[in-house]
């Protein structure tokens, strides 16, 4: 087991975000997190990239305590992308990745850029301010930042939030791509099933700070008797159950 | 015209006041320094009108110094908030890199643009005024040493504002240093503070380097015992602020204010 999540709290004053949720990750595997919006996805990949300090519980990373790794250490084997997270807008697209290229600690990063830009193909507005951009080149950008270290643990929030169809396909296609050529662990929050099903090996389902259910997409589809993912998605975040 | 939508737009902005106590404090603030800042300047005057008398250019460089340390102070804190605006607050906290490694590439790029930005000031002075703070000497070195780590200590004391209360606190840094001029006795020697304020001052580094500029400028002495304990007073607040900051960023990550940033 690669990461484990063991009773996982996250308390804000006096609401409780997360509530002792408890989940694993195989390693080379992705996992969809999905959930209503305030459903606690935010703050549990918060915690796992320790931006958040939990109330209780535990993260292990191959049997270890994400505590017990030095912040650089572990942060470096970690990266995340969400269209809610920007870059320097001020910055051309190669002097960003450059910056987090340097962050990381890559070596021969002129190559490592040129292979992810070509391969994302980012190369024609490279000189450009990454502020002037649209939002579909936007997230590429933010994608390659976040490929850029070759994560073995790469956190994707809604990595095709407001894209167009096309632009959506191609950035789907493209993690499709990467995953089956490079050892990465993918936890992927979204709220598009399509999505979900085309890139997940099977889910999480949060409401209310807790996970009520997981399994593979067929296997969910299957157990709670609807024809595909979204309705699924819609029975469980309606239900009052567990399951 | 509809009152009602006046009263609408009007209340729109005292909720947001009314929300955020840094906002309030900015209100209150800025006259408050001002009347202090200048009263003190009315009366060193009144009560000493020949003391800068054949002293060509101690108010300005007092003024230069008190900008460097200005600037020095404003770089950190703008090189932080540039990271909030652009949302990139979350990046950079995810990114492989300790806290004093952030810390020091603040505080070392902080000098870059606090030099950008006053170099042309002093040379302009220099024809137009006949204004050297190079008249101060290898003494110089060590007062912009002491106000270089002061100015950065004030950065990060903010800084941890900004981590602890969000964007909000955004006011604190440009004010941040105006609070502290009236204590730093920049413009007239000590001797002017009631006595009660005098005890406060004498714990700023400030006091002792804008009181060694006038001695070097006017008496044509250098006091080093002042430097040191200037420098000593600075270092001692720099780690306070170091520390400060630390409490902020395990704070923040406690309330969960690190993802949310710029929002």
């Amino acid at each position: 087991m690669f990461i484990k999540i063991k009773n996982l709290s996250k308390i804000y004053n006096k609401y409780l975000a997360v509530d002792k949720i408890n989940f694993h990750l195989e390693k080379n595997k992705t996992i969809g997190l999905l959930g209503p919006n305030g459903c606690g996805k935010t703050t549990t990949i918060g915690m796992m990239l320790g931006l958040v300090t939990p109330s209780s519980g535990e993260i292990l990373i191959e049997n270890k305590n994400l505590n017990s790794f030095g912040r650089d250490e572990i942060l470096k084997r970690f990266n995340f992308a969400s269209p809610y997270v920007e870059l320097p807008k001020k910055l051309t697209v190669r002097q960003n990745l450059e910056i987090y290229g340097r962050l990381y600690g890559i070596k021969d990063l002129k190559k490592r850029i040129n292979e992810i830009s070509n391969d994302l193909e980012i190369k024609e507005f490279f000189e450009r301010k990454t502020g002037e951009l649209s939002s579909g080149q936007k997230n590429r950008v933010s994608l390659a930042k976040s490929l850029i270290n070759k994560p073995e643990i790469l956190l994707l929030d809604e990595p095709t939030a407001s894209l167009d169809p096309d632009i959506g396909d191609f950035i789907r296609g493209y993690i499709q791509e990467y995953k089956s050529k490079n050892k990465v662990t993918v936890l992927l929050a979204s709220h598009n099933m399509n999505e979900v099903e085309r890139l997940c090996d099977s889910i999480i389902m949060m409401r209310k700070g807790k996970i009520i259910d997981k399994g593979t997409c067929n296997n969910l589809i299957e157990k709670h008797g609807r024809n595909n993912l979204e309705e699924t998605f819609l029975k469980l975040a309606r239900s009052k159950d567990e399951f | 015209m509809n009152f009602n939508k006046i009263y609408a737009l009007g209340l729109r902005h005292l909720y947001l006041v009314m929300n955020s106590f840094p906002r309030v404090l900015d209100l209150i603030y800025w006259p408050t320094v001002q009347i202090f800042l200048w009263g003190f300047i009315s009366k060193f005057f009144t009560l000493n009108s020949e003391y800068y008398n054949n002293t060509v250019g101690v108010i300005l460089t007092a003024a230069i110094l008190y900008d460097f340390l200005f600037r020095a102070s404003i770089s950190f804190n703008m090189m932080f908030l540039e990271e909030i605006w652009s949302r990139n607050f979350t990046n950079l906290f995810i990114a492989p890199i300790k806290i004093r490694e952030i810390i020091a590439a603040l505080t070392l790029t902080a000098i870059i643009r606090t030099l950008i930005g006053l170099v042309p000031a002093v040379i302009i002075a220099i024809p137009l005024f006949g204004v050297s703070v190079l008249h101060l000497g290898l003494p110089l070195i060590f007062l912009l040493i002491g106000l270089y780590l002061f100015g950065i200590t004030l950065g990060l004391l903010v800084t941890s504002g900004l981590l602890r209360y969000g964007p909000s606190f955004e006011n604190i840094a440009w004010a941040s240093l105006f609070f502290l001029a009236p204590l730093g006795c920049i413009y007239y020697p000590i001797d002017i503070l009631p006595d009660f304020l005098q005890i406060i001052a004498k714990g700023l580094p400030l006091v002792h380097i804008f009181e060694e500029m006038r001695n070097i400028l006017i008496n044509n002495s250098v006091n080093y015992f002042n430097i040191f304990k200037s420098i000593s007073i600075s270092v001692v607040y720099f780690i306070f602020g170091v520390i400060v900051f630390y409490f902020s960023y395990f704070g923040a990550k406690k309330r969960g204010t690190l993802i949310n940033m710029g929002e």
